[in-house]
């Protein structure tokens, strides 16, 4: 017993020797190490680039003003400092904002989902002449830029009235400018932003969902919104993961219909707009004229931007896994 | 007398439950989409006035498009110089989003970590913060300041790049695309986050079986790619063309002109008929690309 593993075991050694005694075998090993290391190389790179912004602006905030003018402070800071922090709170009402963009931004990915999901499962299921014609209506909503409904929804929401039936109530109709009923009506009916996309992710992902699945949970007795409910939508869970990212994130950084339709500076995105001109003010002692270092403002500014994101980031943390690992099954893919 | 019942199969009976699920999608395109289309239609023919009672309409015909076309002096320019922006940078976006696809689809330690630094771009770039990032000062000076410790400057970087290929015999037109695209390296890695995303699910979804039958036929790497990964993901690069053409316009300087003549000038109709030329030059384009990539494209099934 004892000798057959020797053998066996010098009989592997053997195997080993000669296979590396042979030149092939070190080209393939070394082909695979370079490749190897060009990889890392590459993506080590590219993430660099991809974080220097935010490592630049998290060095920037913690910097004391005294920093600013000291030659020998290029990345890390001689003073740590939170004063950055708490001047950005106060100037700009930060807690206020941040709470309004974080109760504005969720109900918005809700509404939004939710439509979205059933219009792509309903998507995924009608079959009739002319339902291809419906589903080219949703690429075109992808298709048409934004600017070019712009003016007439802005119309719309300053006059908004449904079939006349507002007018009816009271003399004339709402002005919904700088309230937030234009975004939630908008998520709620499918035609937020990028809304198409998102219905287009959930079509492709329903379609990939066997009938015959539908088809048992109805024999057994469920109706069709039972079965929706219940066995649709536990399975899609991955893709409404990350159309409820999209659709948070994109709600939250979006600037072209905040800036619209909201006109003070009430959620994050229209806030960094403006964010320089307001610490500005803030930082004005009343009746004075006050000339600040340029140099300061852009590091309170930075701070407010990182300020901004750190919820983003913070958030992705949470479920970029979820999101990162599962996309192959979230209906990105045809 | 009992009226006949309308009799449907199981199947006919799916079909057009499927209608209730799309109703609120479809209410919205009517009154949110369809109607400020046709609305925006007739604004761009016609002057625009806002008053105290809502606004007042008259028909000007073709004057507000002859106006944004030959008289105003930064539309046509603007309008081809983000038009030429986004032919450059859209070939870089999608070969940089494949590339880093594969790269991110092979195995190897600390694959999770730099998935989610790639895909972090989907979340940061987009909006009034990346609109901050360009010009700040602070960032500046510290740029700045990191140059002169490595003893040379970006400009001088990229020119040592272009002489090299300038020897070995490159086209000049390529060279200074090639040069460009090193310069515009945030700006693409940035852009590319959700074609990285959509390329990556669909190197998932291509079976390993056909990589393992080209492996023992003898397929090198190299060939494997040409052969199996490039055929199969050939309709997700007619989707990601078409996703970042649009995504490419929408930061566009053309877009930012409508929308400063519409609120700042109050030229709401004139504002219109630029959307609408606007439109029309991306409808063109995507059908022409469109056009073009599908020639191409290789459908599995």
């Amino acid at each position: 017993m004892k000798t057959s593993t020797e053998s066996a075991k010098r009989s592997f050694v053997d195997y080993l020797w000669e296979r590396m005694s042979k030149g092939s075998f070190w080209a393939t090993k070394l082909k695979s190490w370079l490749w190897i290391f060009v990889r890392t190389v590459l993506i080590s790179g590219i993430s660099f680039i991809i974080l220097y912004p935010i490592l630049i602006k998290v060095v920037i905030a913690f910097k004391d003003p005294i920093d600013l003018y000291d030659a020998t402070v290029v990345w890390i800071p001689k003073h740590f400092t939170l004063d950055n922090f708490k001047l950005v709170s106060d100037a700009l009402h930060f807690p206020k904002i941040l709470l309004n963009t974080a109760l504005l931004s969720g109900t918005v990915m809700f509404l939004q989902t939710l439509c979205c999901v059933l219009a792509g499962y309903g998507f995924s299921r009608i079959k009739f002449r002319g339902s291809g014609l419906l589903f080219g209506c949703v690429i075109f909503t992808i298709l048409v830029p934004p600017q070019t409904i712009m003016i007439p929804t802005y119309l719309q929401y300053k006059n908004f009235d449904v079939l006349g039936i507002v007018s009816l109530f009271t003399t004339q109709p709402l002005n919904l400018i700088n309230t937030y009923w234009p975004f939630l009506i908008s998520s709620a009916l499918g035609m937020g932003l990028k809304t198409g996309l998102f219905v287009y992710i959930f079509r492709q992902f329903f379609r990939g969902i066997p009938k015959e699945m539908e088809e048992a949970a109805l024999v057994d007795g469920s109706g069709t919104f039972g079965t929706f409910v219940k066995i649709i939508l536990p399975n899609a869970m991955p893709s409404v993961v990350t159309v409820m990212l999209f659709s948070f994130v994109w709600q939250w950084n979006d600037s072209y219909f905040t800036n619209l339709i909201l006109n003070d500076a009430k959620v994050m995105s229209s806030m960094m707009s403006t964010a320089a001109a307001q610490i500005l003010f803030y930082l004005t002692p009343p009746g004075g004229s006050f000339k600040p270092d340029p140099l300061y403002l852009s590091m309170i500014q930075n701070t407010a931007v990182l300020m901004a994101i750190t919820p983003l980031i913070v958030m992705y943390l949470f479920v970029q896994r979820h999101f990162v690992e599962s996309m192959e099954r979230s209906g990105l893919v045809g | 007398m009992k009226l006949p019942k309308l009799r449907m199969t199981l199947h006919q009976k799916q079909k057009y439950k499927g209608v209730w699920f799309i109703l609120p999608w479809f209410a919205g395109f009517l009154f949110l989409f369809f109607t400020p289309l046709v609305n925006s239609l007739r604004y761009s023919f016609s002057k625009l006035e806002l008053n105290e009672t809502g606004f007042s309409m008259q028909f000007v015909g073709w004057a507000n498009y002859r106006n944004a076309l030959f008289v105003n002096e930064h539309y046509v320019r603007g309008l081809t110089e983000s038009l030429l922006n986004m032919v450059i940078n859209v070939p870089l976006i999608v070969i940089f989003s494949l590339f880093a696809a594969v790269l991110l689809n092979q195995k190897f330690k600390g694959r999770a970590l730099s998935r989610a630094i790639f895909f972090l771009p989907v979340i940061l770039a987009s909006g009034v913060i990346a609109s901050i990032e360009s010009g700040d000062y602070m960032q500046g000076v510290i740029k700045g300041a990191s140059q002169q410790a490595s003893g040379e400057s970006a400009m001088f970087q990229s020119l040592e790049l272009a002489k090299l290929l300038y020897n070995s015999g490159v086209n000049h037109h390529i060279v200074q695309y090639l040069v460009g695209a090193v310069e515009r390296i945030y700006q693409i890695v940035t852009s590319s986050g959700v074609q990285i995303l959509i390329f990556v699910a669909g190197l998932q979804s291509i079976s390993g079986s056909l990589y393992e039958a080209s492996k023992i036929e003898g397929a090198t790497a190299y060939e494997s790619f040409w052969k199996i990964t490039f055929p199969m993901i050939s309709p997700l690069i007619l989707t990601n063309v078409i996703y970042s053409i649009i995504d490419n316009l929408l930061g566009s300087q053309t877009t930012k002109q409508i929308q400063e003549t519409a609120f700042k000038a109050f030229q709401f109709g004139l504002s219109a008929s630029m959307a609408w030329i606007y439109f029309a030059a991306i409808s063109l384009l995507l059908w022409v690309v469109a056009m073009l990539i599908s020639r191409k494209v290789f459908y599995y099934d």
